[in-house]
């Protein structure tokens, strides 16, 4: 495993509260509820960063605003920023991601992960890796890595 | 002795000693050996014989086991009688033994098991006792010893000093200074507690001041102090806090043990109180109440003024109590106290009482708190006072409180003090300077003075509470205390209503309103009839409030304030006994409020009216009956304007009155005796109404507020006794003789009246309204009375019920359900249950059809009579609440309805035709009997869930235990072999229904007992009724018990064996469109499907994956979150079971450098994973990792196949 972390003392900031979606009782059986903003968010804000015990919503790695959705053209951007620039987490943290929304999302659903612009210093080459199909379904028959995502998103199924 | 025993406990004495044994068989040796010495099969002599090799050899590891044993043994036999020689050679034995400190842990468990011996079993006696406390003395080196010694030799002192106390005496100052060497340097707190206990005994033993103790006591309190207070550093486990609670207690104990210790303790508990450690102080102030008690007031006095000034410090310089989170102000100023507060007002009320005038001049001399008082007039408006004020406010107002509640003298000399300066603060913030009193508040009120009135009056009232319950008006008329307050009454009495009068709607006022209702409520409860609070004042009190639950219901606080203060005048009045007052109450506030009820008053709330009633009825019975016959009267006045002029108006206030009765006032009067004559007169005067009002006319609100009176009916009758529930029921048959049908149709009694009379069925359309209202008020009625009540002229009432039923009148069709669940079998010489349900069947069932095959005897018939379609569906819901009742009390009639039903559902009309369903609905007369065959499946609904109108434990149905269970295990045969013999697809459908709602309300555990051939049959149902919308209940409720299956360990079994069916229809019910819950579930069961034997999921993996993947597009949001991940995951990593596949490493650069093949075992499930190097052009497998499994050679030739061929060539290579 990792001997020394790669940011031993990072931030933490405050979880935003939860929205409430109002309760189910008054619910119209028949109107459609988007994809919306919130909803992707709410799938990836508990995903666990793989060094500490905290989410990636409490280390604002990502945000609400981060994340921009537009469901009749079925595409998702998720846009995070590692808490430091030379973090060799930033390829898991968006594998997680990747592999988060790959489980909650339809097929139809183009998805794209960025790490945000200046805050990596291999932006690049991180950017390409998370969006190699290839390298991504390599990377989820290797079974440390699978073990390594489990661990991180296994918090975020409340 | 025979010769097995003696083999047997050398045996175990050797097993016991032999170091090799393990410590169970340890343990049950000696257990075997205290068993043979307990029945005498061997004596202690000689196992002592036996044992002396034990004992006496120089082996120190085999010795101390020896004597370890007799000692274990010794403690075993506690309460078997043993001779004088033998105890007195076993303590010579052991108290020498206390020397040999290589084997010192079985002679302390020895000596500990003799002395704790009790009388008549042998004790050990005095001069004994003696020997072994001085051999303690003398050779134990308690503090270097480990724990469990440690414990056991402070086990031994605490003995000695708690039954040896006249052998201890003599030993004196060495005993003493043995004691401190031995409790020295203690850390255990199991020890800890065993020393503080040893010191308290020890001061036990040498009371008097100049004894052995008096040299020791700086020392020994130098051991104890450092103790103080208890704090572990290292919390371990979560029973610390009781722990540290007993150790605090008793190291109290130890402290005040003796006075001898008061020149250290207390300046060690005053510095402790300076501490700025919370816990140090709250345990600090403990102490100090505890020893002040116990050291008695000489001792104590030259402390007070130390201690008035660290308690004003504790209270008032750095008070703790925090601001409480509730809006509601809970004493006016809304602090939490703290356990600080606590527990410094405790000290104080000790010292008052102790010390009282000396230490009441200290307070009320303090300098700081008549500063304090005197400041009052620059702090007025409430809003701006800050925290600080309120805290000291709230502190002087509960010292001032304390020293009152400590005795009469003092509250005397703080009344004489401070009252008249408070009162006239107040007052001069209310009146001007002419004495009159203003209109009209400003916020300038003296807020200050006004709460220290307040708690000042009622602390002074807790007092003459709290003291004799009889102190007799002399008593009191004599305390200055209450001549002042007499002289102050008035004018107290006025700030308090001049500021209820100022008070608005705005929260700002809340704490004026608060203190002002307050005052008036203490005013309104005090003792002594009216020797401190004059006559007139209570009648104001009572008329001011009085009027503010009338008139200022807009003011929610005052409103809620006054109404409580009201309650409390209330319950005051009833537990006193004090008679003038209580006449007074009554004529001023019972009229009034009573009278709310029935005023025509429209801007007042019903709700609040009602729950003023309520709540001041609460307390007492007396009140309650008026409040009760008021309501009855008015509901009754009601009743009779709705239904002779029709008042819309009061249709609408109605219903909440009958609601109030039933749910509030009839449930007290259950808890509190009474309910039946209560119950009697309503149910008879809304029966004289009903008979007075030959016509009715209601519109709109008239179905509600029948709903109320049936429901008030029923919970009347509940509480009725027998005799009670005959008289209403007499009267309700007199009542309904009145209806229209009844008149109509010559109904002679006895007699079949649909043989006389078929027509009726047809040609009425429902009842008319006022026949409505009486069938369902005598429904109503019958519906809740009791098995034993006698039933007058049963036969004329199920005719009547039956008729009312035939116009669709459901509550007559729970009424008949209910009449036959508590019918006794026989009820009269002439009239049998059975018979009676015959023609019930009878009237019921076939009237319009000419009975079949089986004759005239009301058995099941066959629907395949070709004039089913004259049937009527009313009749069948009523032929289910029928069924009901029968089914519940477990009777045989119960297979004819059943059967009647069944036949229902399969019967062959439609033979042949294959039309569509929906055609068959086109044709009207096919149509009646489909909407018939429905009612029949609708049925079971009825039959098997528990309702709430009816026939259920409150109205007093008889229920047999499991009749559920019972019917479902007789009727799941018949429907298994119904569908399978059926071949329409409509009966099926029906059939289907019908056993959805049959296993829907079965408890799980009886449907899991048969879920193997239940299963199949649900999977139908959810293929058939799916595809109409109208089934979607029927379909959760399956699904529901599908779930339920699924988490049952046998009910999974079926699931295995069912496994492809069940994922498919689940994967079907995946997109079910109309009710998203359904989605919902059946996702969650395919998830807690994928936990069942990969064997069986594994073919349809990819089925769930693709309609899981579909759900995850789901319209509703839940359905994709249920979608999402889990179960995703679950079925995907199905996958990474089998297939092999090639593919880059992940996190290389260069993606041709190295390729991984993962790849499974297909027989083991693991994985191996094979690297294959570009510029060794060679295969291996990775290094690193965790342990995998290896698959041969063939395998990895196999599973290679799916690579591409370059890999192919070097995995051959390998």
């Amino acid at each position: 495993m990792v001997s020394e972390l790669i940011n031993a003392n990072p931030v933490v900031y405050e979880k935003k509260e939860r929205r409430d979606r109002g309760s189910r009782a008054v619910l119209d059986e028949y109107a459609a509820e988007p994809i919306d903003q919130l909803e992707i968010f709410d799938h990836i804000r508990d995903i666990k960063d793989p060094e500490h015990p905290y989410s990636l919503e409490e280390l604002k790695v990502i945000t609400e605003d981060a994340v921009d959705v537009d469901d009749q053209r079925s595409y998702v951007r998720v846009t995070f920023t590692p808490t430091v620039e030379h973090c060799s987490m930033a390829t898991v943290i968006g594998l997680c991601l990747r592999v988060k929304l790959m489980r909650s999302l339809p097929s139809r659903y183009k998805v794209d992960i960025r790490v945000a612009p200046g805050s990596h210093a291999t932006e690049a080459a991180v950017n390409k890796q998370l969006n190699d199909k290839e390298r991504v379904a390599a990377a989820l028959e290797n079974p440390n890595l699978v073990d390594m995502v489990d661990e991180c998103l296994a918090p975020s199924y409340a | 002795m025979g010769g097995t025993p003696a083999i047997q406990y050398v045996i175990h004495i050797e097993s016991y000693v032999s170091s090799s044994s393990s410590e169970a068989q340890q343990a049950a040796s000696v257990d075997a050996i205290a068993v043979l010495l307990k029945n005498d099969l061997l004596s202690l002599e000689t196992l002592v014989r036996e044992m002396e090799m034990y004992l006496t050899t120089t082996d120190n590891i085999i010795r101390s086991r020896g004597i370890l044993l007799l000692g274990e043994l010794l403690m075993r036999l506690m309460s078997k009688p043993l001779g004088d020689t033998a105890i007195s050679s076993l303590i010579e034995f052991f108290t020498e033994r206390l020397a040999d400190w290589k084997a010192l842990h079985g002679a302390l468990v020895g000596c500990l098991a003799l002395l704790r011996r009790k009388t008549g079993t042998g004790m050990i006696n005095r001069s004994q006792a003696k020997a072994v406390a001085e051999s303690y003395l003398k050779t134990l080196q308690v503090q270097s010893l480990g724990q469990q010694d440690r414990k056991l030799c402070l086990q031994i002192l605490e003995c000695l000093l708690d039954r040896y106390r006249d052998a201890l005496f003599s030993l004196g100052d060495d005993l003493v200074y043995g004691i401190c060497e031995a409790i020295d340097g203690e850390k255990d707190p199991q020890c800890l507690m065993l020393i503080f206990h040893i010191v308290e005994l020890l001061a036990q033993l040498f009371p008097e001041a100049s004894g052995p103790l008096e040299n020791f006591a700086g020392d020994l309190f130098e051991i104890l102090e450092c103790y103080f207070p208890i704090h572990f550093t290292h919390p371990k486990s979560d029973d610390v806090d009781m722990k540290r609670g007993e150790l605090s207690r008793a190291l109290m104990l130890a402290f005040a043990s003796t006075p001898l210790y008061e020149p250290s303790v207390i300046p060690l508990l005053l510095d402790k109180l300076s501490s700025s450690l919370p816990s140090a102080k709250v345990e600090s102030l403990k102490y100090l109440s505890y020893c002040t008690l116990k050291y008695g007031g000489d001792r104590m006095e030259k402390y007070t003024k130390s201690l008035w000034s660290a308690l004003k410090d504790a209270l008032f310089t750095c008070p703790q109590s925090t601001l409480s989170e509730d809006s509601d102000p809970i004493d006016g100023l809304g602090f939490h106290e703290s356990e600080i507060m606590t527990q410094a007002l405790e000290l104080l009320q000790v010292l008052v009482r102790q010390h009282n005038d000396s230490f009441l001049s200290l307070i009320l001399g303090d300098g700081d708190i008549s500063t304090f008082l005197n400041s009052f007039s620059q702090f007025d408006d409430f809003n701006s006072l800050s925290t600080q004020y309120k805290q000291r406010l709230h502190a002087v107002g509960h010292v001032l409180s304390v020293c009152i509640k400590a005795s009469g003298s003092s509250c005397n000399k703080v009344f004489e003090s401070f009252f008249p300066r408070l009162v006239d603060a107040l007052r001069l913030s209310v009146e001007n300077s002419h004495g009159i009193v203003h209109s009209t508040l400003d916020a300038n009120f003296n807020f200050g003075a006004l709460y220290l009135c307040v708690e000042l009056l009622a602390a002074c009232r807790q007092l003459v509470v709290s003291s004799d319950e009889v102190a007799s008006a002399h008593d009191l008329a004599r305390d200055s205390w209450c001549q002042i307050l007499r002289s102050f009454c008035t004018s107290l009495c006025n700030v308090f209503f001049c500021l209820i009068r100022a008070s608005c709607v705005e929260s700002t006022w809340n704490a004026y309103v608060y203190a002002a209702v307050k005052g008036l409520e203490i005013l309104g409860t005090f003792p002594g009839s009216f020797i401190s609070v004059s006559k007139l004042m209570y009648e104001n009190i009572l008329l001011t409030l009085t009027s503010i639950i009338e008139s200022d219901f807009n003011k929610k606080f005052l409103w809620k304030a006054a109404l409580k203060a009201l309650v409390e005048i209330s319950l005051f009045v009833n537990k006193y006994h004090e008679d003038e007052k209580a006449a007074i109450f009554n004529s001023i506030v019972k009229q009034k409020i009573v009278s709310l009820i029935s005023s025509d008053d429209l801007n007042m709330p019903q709700s609040l009216k009602l729950e003023a009633i309520f709540d001041i009825g609460l307390t007492g019975k007396s009140f309650m009956h008026s409040v009760v016959s008021e309501l009855e009267k008015t509901i009754s006045a009601n009743l009779s304007e709705i239904l002779v002029h029709g008042d819309r108006r009061l249709a609408g206030l109605t219903p909440g009155l009958l609601e109030c009765y039933s749910n509030k006032v009839l449930p007290w009067f259950h808890g509190n005796g009474g309910a039946d004559e209560v119950s009697l007169s309503f149910a008879i005067n809304i029966f004289t109404k009903m008979e007075n009002n030959s016509s009715l006319s209601l519109e709109a609100k008239g179905k509600e507020l029948l709903g109320a009176a049936m429901a008030a009916m029923k919970q009347a009758m509940t509480g009725c006794s027998v005799e009670s529930q005959e008289k209403v029921l007499q009267k309700a048959i007199d009542v309904m003789e009145t209806s229209s049908f009844f008149l109509s149709n010559d109904l002679i009694l006895g007699t079949d009246l649909f043989n006389k009379n078929t027509q009726l069925g047809q040609t009425s359309e429902g009842l008319s309204c006022r026949d409505e209202w009486i069938t369902s008020l005598f429904a109503s009625v019958v519906i809740a009375l009791r098995p034993q009540t006698q039933i007058p002229n049963i036969r004329l009432l199920l005719q009547l019920l039956a008729m009312t039923l035939l116009e669709g009148h459901i509550p007559s069709a729970q009424a008949l359900g209910s009449l036959v669940n508590k019918l006794p079998l026989n009820i009269s010489e002439d009239c049998s249950l059975e018979e009676l349900i015959d023609t019930l069947f009878k009237n019921v069932m076939w009237r319009n059809i000419s009975i079949g095959k089986e004759g005239n005897d009301g058995g099941a018939v066959a629907m395949s009579n070709p004039r089913l379609n004259s049937l009527n569906s009313h009749a069948v819901i009523g032929f289910a609440w029928i069924g009901k009742g029968l089914l519940m009390r477990g009777h045989e009639k119960l297979k004819d309805v059943t059967m009647t039903f069944l036949n229902c559902l399969v019967s062959n009309e439609d033979q042949g035709n294959l039309l569509p369903f929906n055609d068959q609905m086109k044709d009207p007369a096919k149509h009646k009997v489909l909407c018939l065959r429905k009612s029949a499946a609708d049925a079971f609904h009825i039959l098997m869930s528990d309702s709430d109108a009816c026939l259920n434990r409150n109205y007093h149905a008889i229920v047999r235990p499991l009749y559920k269970q019972r019917f479902f295990n007789i009727m799941m045969p018949m429907f298994l072999s119904a569908i399978v013999k059926c071949d329409s697809s409509t009966s099926r459908c029906f059939l289907y229904q019908a056993f959805a709602h049959l296993v829907s309300e079965t408890p799980l555990v009886a449907v899991v007992g048969d879920a193997k051939k239940v299963l199949p049959v649900l999977m139908d149902c959810f293929l058939i009724l799916s595809k109409d919308i109208s089934h979607k209940e029927i379909i959760y409720s399956v699904l529901i018990v599908l779930s339920g299956i699924l988490t049952d360990k046998n009910g999974q079994e079926a699931i295995i064996e069912n496994a492809p069916m069940v994922i498919r229809r689940l994967i079907e019910l995946t997109s079910y469109p109309y009710v998203m819950v359904i989605r919902e579930t059946a996702i969650q069961c395919l998830g807690a499907m994928s936990e069942l034997p990969h064997a069986r999921i594994y073919p349809m993996r990819t089925q769930v994956l693709q309609a899981i993947t579909k759900a995850l597009d789901d319209p509703k949001r839940v359905v994709r979150l249920e979608a999402g991940f889990n179960c995703i995951k679950e079925y995907s990593l199905l996958k990474a079971r089998i297939a092999p596949t090639c593919k880059p490493r992940w996190d290389c650069v260069d993606k041709q450098a190295c390729y991984y093949i993962h790849m499974l075992h297909p027989c083991k499930w693991g994985c191996q994973t094979w690297c294959f190097n570009f510029n060794m052009r060679k295969w291996s497998p990775e290094k690193g990792g965790r342990p995998r499994v290896f698959g041969s050679c063939s395998s990895i030739n196999v599973l290679a196949n799916g690579t591409s061929t370059q890999a192919i060539n070097h995995i051959r290579l390998v």
